[in-house]
C-alpha cells in the first residue's frame, strides 16, 4: 500500500465499534472530492464494517491490508 | 441525483446502562452511512435524554443472569443494597476498556449530526417532565408522529 498517496491520515488504533465508522466518515467529509484518505484501526468487525459505510456513502475503497493487527485502508472520497 | 434517503425508525423503551447503547451505536452509525434516524423514547427509554439522568444510568445484577461477575455469586444476592452501583461501575470499566464514548457523549454525536430525537408525551406527563428537563435539541410528540416518520422507513426497531 503506497500510504504517500493521502492526503489526511486517521489514527484510530484502539477504538471499537461504531467509532471506527464514524471518525472515518467525519474525516471524510472534511475532505474535497478525489482526494485520499488513510484510516488506520485495530478494531477487526471494521474490515466489514468500513467497507460497508463506504458502499452506502458512494465512497470508494482503494486498498486495505493487515499487518501487525493493524488494518489499513486507503480510501477515496467520491462525494 | 440525489436519491431518497434510506430511513431508520427506532424506539427505545429502556433506561438501564447497557439497552441506552443499542439505540445510539446504530443511530449515529446509520447517519454516518447517509441513513435519516429518528429515536423515539418512550417509557424509561426517556431517561436517556433526561438532562438529570442521562449521565447516571444504571444495571442492576438481579434478574440478568448474563452479567459478568469476578466471582460467581447466586443472582439473588443483587437484591442486597450496593449491588446495582458496583455492577454499574463494572460495566463502566468494561466500556472504559474498549474506548467507548459514554452514554452523554454518544447522544450528543446523534444530536449533532442530525438525528432527530422524540421524547414521547404521555411518558412526560406520566414523570412530570417538561421539554426543559431534556437535553437540548430532543423534541416532544406522540405514536402519530413516530409512525408517520416509521411508515417510510426500511428499518424499524424496538428496543
Amino acid at each position: 500500500m503506497d500510504k504517500s498517496k493521502a492526503n489526511l491520515t486517521a489514527d484510530l488504533k484502539g477504538l471499537a465499534c461504531p467509532m471506527p465508522v464514524l471518525k472515518t466518515k467525519k474525516a471524510l467529509d472534511s475532505l474535497q472530492p478525489g482526494q485520499v484518505l488513510l484510516v488506520e484501526v485495530t478494531d477487526k468487525g471494521s474490515k466489514a464494517d468500513i467497507p460497508a459505510m463506504l458502499k452506502r456513502t458512494g465512497n470508494e475503497l482503494l486498498e486495505m491490508d493487515e499487518k501487525d493487527n493493524v488494518f489499513s485502508f486507503l480510501i477515496k472520497k467520491v462525494k | 441525483m440525489e436519491e431518497k434517503k434510506k430511513r431508520m425508525a427506532i424506539i427505545a423503551s429502556k433506561g438501564t446502562l447497557d439497552m441506552a447503547y443499542p439505540p445510539l451505536i446504530l443511530a449515529s452509525t446509520a447517519v454516518a452511512m447517509d441513513v435519516e434516524v429518528e429515536i423515539f423514547f418512550t417509557l424509561y427509554g426517556v431517561d436517556i435524554v433526561n438532562k438529570k439522568k442521562y449521565q447516571s444510568l444504571q444495571v442492576a445484577p438481579i434478574a440478568n443472569p448474563a452479567m459478568p461477575s469476578p466471582v460467581p455469586f447466586p443472582n439473588i444476592l443483587g437484591m442486597l443494597p450496593g449491588m446495582t452501583p458496583m455492577a454499574t461501575m463494572m460495566m463502566k470499566s468494561m466500556i472504559k476498556k474498549i474506548n467507548w464514548p459514554s452514554v452523554p457523549e454518544l447522544l450528543h454525536v446523534c444530536l449533532e449530526s442530525g438525528v432527530k430525537m422524540i421524547a414521547c408525551t404521555p411518558t412526560l406527563e406520566m414523570t412530570g417532565l417538561s421539554k426543559e428537563d431534556l437535553v437540548e435539541g430532543v423534541e416532544v410528540a406522540g405514536a402519530a408522529e413516530f409512525l408517520d416518520f416509521a411508515l417510510d422507513a426500511n428499518i424499524s426497531l424496538f428496543i
